[in-house]
């Protein structure tokens, strides 16, 4: 336990060594843009992994949490032209309390139920935005990015650097819950919510947690678009595809710790960047269809799980394997 | 896998349409102007970086632009380039989704190191290129946004499209309702970007020209049925009807009228429904069309016969049909090949590649385009705009050949464009 | 802005439209309400039988006679879908839901790109002769004839279903492995059997249902996206699994919109309606008509 928290915390520096590296080095800004992607991808299926794969609450709105995220950045840009810092903040507060609104109901609903609520309250908000005209409505809003902070030499290479951050962020986050007595508490409120409730793991209060943590990360995730794309408009802000993938993703690497969201993340994201720029047709769309389809039937447990059972000694004919595969590497 | 071998044919294909090309080109004049084109487009190629939407909401329009600038392509390269370089397109799919430009373009410009570029087609994933071409000082030619520059003014930005602010969009429909005596409008616009600009241009024109608005109503994307809300305005009695419409309700909105009726009293009915463009809308709709007036960009009548239009739109048509894309193709392909012609004329005249050196002749110069000569205004939008005002007339359901003669859509606006008269009222002139 | 006249005419297009919508669902009101797939991908097979309809259109077919000649084949395809399904998931037990979603969410995605490869990104509409004409109710009231033929269509469909689930033999099996599958297996009944078949005939009657589609309106290949939001919403409103209640949400869903549209203005329509959802669910979750 010690031990995997130091090299976390390595992993970490690692990162982040790499990521001045590559600040100081590469003048291609394309590098940034991309990588910018992937890991708000990181940080949208961390965040979804918090609630789905640890407490088994399905979010399919996640594409909401992380819209309104960035309206809520663009409306203190707009009215109160506070730095992006601020925006972030603001914007994860905004969508953590919906995140608590999300929780109050999961009171009630629970399974597919809880899932359809979550897409009622995507499609309502999205409907409330498209008829707000201070925020472009559904023509969208064009927006100036201000000059970089001083440290930085471009404002794509600030926004790479602050998702980084927050990519790291979530991962410590999610890390810190999995391995602590709420991540405890929300397994069991996913394989038994009563069995949980009736040994006195204080569900209500985990499922609160969990939902206003989950949609405060979405949201900080959603909090920088207006300034990456210079532009929002609701149709692809609220695009289904954000929603998809948060669930993608962390099926994909395996939902059962935070390792897996970062896997199938930056797999399925760096495939869709690579795809959009090479191939560049319909089969966008038809590979994360088919990397759904293969994962889930090939790799129930998703990549994590295959690379467990992969490395887990076989029970049947194991002692003379084992002994001729540990002889030959000896 | 299958899209491998599917480009793969298509790039033999266009190979062998090349060589004939070249080989008739060369039968026809000289075997050595051939033959010194061909060493001149030794060079590296001029690449040419864009996206275009091939999936998504914008697909069906964004697939049938790229061939009219493939065309370009294959017909700069058969007269063996520009300046004696090839051209090269870069394409990547946007999938109508503005969240992907800003990658694609910084991956055209620092990987793949274009020469020029080309926006991709329509406003909202052109809106989020503006700054990053502004700030770093290049040409950007427009595919048929709206008001992208507004905000940015970035002074080497040039649109093509037959439009340049709100107004110009709706004024032939609006005056030619008022000519006609009509005190009311009533005004269905999609709560959209592009319906919306288009909406609020018409709403300021006609409160200007002192009509009533007696019915306003914004409806959301992928509304099922507008029966209701056809009956609705057929309540209001209103004299002029301004639609602004995207493809997916369009076909809706015209059935609704059709079967509900809109009144006697309306003299004009349409104005800005985007999709009554596109043929298969067209085809699938049939007689239902007569008597809308809609606007467009191009029509196949006589008095916009550009020169070299008619060459274009046959060849066209025959590639259109292999790659199952609009096989009318009046909207959008001829303007991208325009858009290529532009390029053309300023490279050749300016025997430079640099961005400022062409932006200024682009900005400068008037162009001879096969949708007629171009020049810009201040803006970067056409200096005069040119949104014609077309009524259908005489349309039989189930074909597609009939939009290709004259007199199926005639224009009623601009004056030096016109072709026929307006029938009205409404219901009376689709008999 | 208010008359009486627009409201009978806001209440009649409601439940025109309304029947629609319980047509378009109803599919998924067995599949996914009786059988507890989760079954996102239902909204795609929607679109490819209205493009199949379209496709058979081009040979002179009418599209109701399209749907029905479509039927047996996508009866196939629903037994052929549930197997694997089964294969995968439901015999493997644990964690089903979340990842039987992931599954169908990568069908639908397939569907999607196989419909754009096979027809490209166009809408498609169809004609017929019931389309492009009204007919005139009292009070001078003109309704497009489409809707009328999609009102009795989606009825027939609705009433059909409910009579073969409630009177049949195999019906009242498909009801009871959705209540107590070990009982039914006591009987003497395999209940993966009435499973794929159930599965197959609520696959057959998205076929209809997508015929429906087009005749309403136009299609394109990515139109699914839209409807997954809709038809989730009337079943779950109706209660999972009933047929009847499926019938009464769908008519609840369509004159609510009508109604907000003609007098709130239509932009609210989709919240108004997910809001009465949201609603329904907290007050009851069981549905309006629930077990």
């Amino acid at each position: 336990m010690h031990q995997g928290h130091k090299h976390f915390l390595i992993g970490c520096a690692i990162v982040l060594a790499l990521a001045f590296a590559l600040m100081a080095t590469v003048t291609n800004e394309y590098v940034f843009f991309a990588t910018y992607v992937v890991l708000q991808f990181v940080v949208l299926a961390t965040a979804w992994n918090i609630l789905g794969g640890y407490a088994g609450y399905v979010n399919f709105g996640s594409s909401a949490f992380f819209a309104l995220g960035g309206y809520a950045a663009l409306v203190i840009f707009k009215w109160l032209a506070l730095p992006l810092g601020v925006q972030i903040v603001v914007a994860a507060c905004f969508t953590g309390l919906l995140g608590l609104g999300i929780g109050l109901i999961s009171l009630r609903l629970r399974g597919i139920f809880f899932s359809i609520a979550t897409v009622a309250i995507a499609i309502i908000f999205e409907t409330v935005i498209t008829n707000w005209d201070f925020v472009g409505g559904a023509k969208g809003l064009q927006v100036l990015r201000p000059e970089p902070m001083v440290p930085f030499t471009s404002y794509t290479k600030m926004l790479f650097f602050v998702m980084l951050l927050m990519a790291l962020g979530a991962v410590a986050i999610a890390r810190y819950i999995e391995n602590s007595w709420i991540g405890r508490g929300l397994r069991a409120i996913r394989d038994n919510e009563e069995a949980a409730e009736c040994v006195g793991v204080p569900t209500l209060k985990l499922k609160l947690i969990a939902t206003v943590i989950s949609g405060a990360l979405m949201g900080a995730a959603g909090a920088p678009l207006p300034m990456y794309l210079s532009f929002i408009e609701p149709v692809s802000a609220f695009s289904m595809n954000y929603s998809v993938s948060a669930l993608a993703m962390p099926i994909i690497g395996g939902t059962s710790s935070w390792l897996g969201p970062v896997i199938g993340a930056v797999l399925l994201g760096t495939v869709q960047q690579v795809v959009t720029v090479t191939i560049s047709s319909e089969l966008n769309v038809l590979i994360v269809g088919v990397l759904l389809v293969f994962f889930v039937v090939v790799a129930p447990e998703g990549i994590l799980g295959l690379v467990r059972k992969l490395r887990a000694p076989k029970v049947q004919p194991t002692g003379q394997t084992r002994g001729q595969t540990s002889a030959q590497t000896k | 896998m299958r899209h491998a071998q599917m480009a793969s044919s298509r790039g033999s294909v266009s190979i062998a349409r090349r060589t004939l090309v070249a080989a008739a080109w060369a039968v026809a004049t000289a075997v050595t102007v051939a033959f010194s084109a061909g060493v001149a487009a030794q060079g590296a190629p001029i690449k040419i970086g864009h996206s275009m939407a091939q999936t998504g909401p914008l697909g069906g329009g964004g697939k049938a632009a790229l061939l009219g600038l493939q065309i370009w392509r294959d017909d700069v390269n058969a007269r063996g380039g520009i300046l004696g370089r090839k051209v090269e397109l870069i394409t990547y799919d946007d999938q109508s989704n503005p969240a992907t430009t800003p990658g694609i373009y910084t991956k055209l410009l620092d990987v793949d190191k274009v020469d020029l570029l080309i926006a991709p087609y329509a406003t909202n994933p052109t809106a989020p290129i503006m700054p990053l071409v502004k700030q770093r000082g290049l040409l950007l030619m427009g595919n048929f946004s709206f008001e992208v520059n507004e905000n940015i003014q970035h002074d080497m930005w040039f649109n093509n499209a037959p439009w340049n602010d709100a107004v110009s969009w709706s004024q032939g429909f609006v005056e030619m309702g008022k000519k006609r005596g009509a005190k009311t409008i009533a005004f269905l616009a999609a709560d959209g970007e592009f319906s919306q600009n288009l909406a609020t241009g018409a709403r300021n024109l006609s409160k200007h020209q002192g009509l009533t608005t007696v019915y306003d109503q914004k409806y959301p994307p992928n509304t099922a049925d507008f029966s209701a809300m056809i009956r609705a305005l057929k309540a209001a009695k209103p004299d002029i009807v301004f639609v602004a419409s995207y493809p997916g309700e369009s076909a809706g909105i015209v059935r609704a009228v059709n079967e509900i009726g809109v009144g006697e009293q309306v003299k004009i009915f349409g104005g800005g429904m985007v999709g009554l463009q596109f043929a298969p809308l067209m085809e699938g709709l049939g007689s239902q069309l007569n008597g809308i007036v809609n606007y467009n960009a191009y029509v196949p009548e006589k008095s916009m016969e550009y020169p070299g239009i008619k060459d274009f739109l046959t060849r066209y048509a025959v590639r259109a049909k292999a790659e199952k894309v609009d096989p009318l193709g009046y909207y959008l392909p001829p303007f991208n090949y325009a858009i290529g012609q532009i390029l053309e004329a300023a490279i050749t005249a300016t025997k430079s590649l640099d961005q400022k050196v062409l932006a200024k002749y682009i900005r400068e110069n008037e162009h001879k385009t096969i949708v007629g000569p171009i020049s810009y205004g201040r803006t970067g939008e056409w200096k005069i705009g040119r949104v014609i005002m077309t009524q259908f007339t005489g349309i039989k359901d189930k074909d597609i050949e009939q939009f290709r003669q004259p007199g199926k859509q005639v224009i009623l606006y601009p004056e030096n464009l016109k072709t026929g008269e307006l029938k009205f009222p409404f219901e009376k002139s689709r008999k | 802005m208010f008359s009486w006249d627009l409201l009978y005419g806001a209440l009649v297009f409601g439940l025109l439209l309304g029947c629609f919508y319980a047509a378009v669902s109803i599919g998924l009101s067995l599949s996914f309400g009786l059988l507890d797939v989760p079954h996102i991908a239902h909204p795609a097979f929607l679109v490819a039988g209205a493009y199949g309809t379209w496709w058979l259109g081009g040979f002179g077919w009418d599209p109701i006679l399209a749907g029905l000649a479509l039927a047996p084949v996508f009866f196939v395809l629903g037994v052929v879908m549930y197997r694997v399904y089964y294969a995968m998931f439901e015999s493997r037990g644990s964690d089903a839901g979340l990842r039987g979603l992931a599954f169908f969410f990568g069908i639908a995605f397939i569907i999607e790109v196989a419909l754009i490869l096979a027809v490209g990104v166009d809408q498609r509409l169809v004609e017929a002769s019931y389309i492009g004409k009204s007919i005139e109710l009292p009070g001078d009231l003109r309704v497009p004839l489409r809707l009328v033929v999609a009102f009795g269509a989606a009825l027939l469909l609705t009433i059909g279903l409910m009579l073969y689930l409630g009177k049949t033999f195999m019906g009242r099996a498909i009801k009871a492995v959705a209540q107590d599958q070990i009982a039914l297996a006591l009987m003497g009944a395999d209940p993966v059997k009435v499973k794929q078949w159930a599965f197959g005939i609520a696959t057959a009657v998205t076929a209809i249902a997508g015929a429906l589609l087009i005749i309403v309106g136009p299609v394109d290949p990515q139109l699914g996206r839209v409807y997954i939001g809709r038809t989730f919403c009337v079943v779950v409103l109706a209660g999972l699994g009933s047929m009847s209640g499926t019938l009464a949400a769908g008519l609840i869903l369509g004159v609510a919109e009508s109604i907000v549209l003609t007098f709130f203005g239509a932009s609210w329509a989709p919240a108004v309606a997910f809001g009465l959802l949201l609603i329904v669910l907290g007050v009851r979750p069981q549905g309006l008509f629930g077990r």
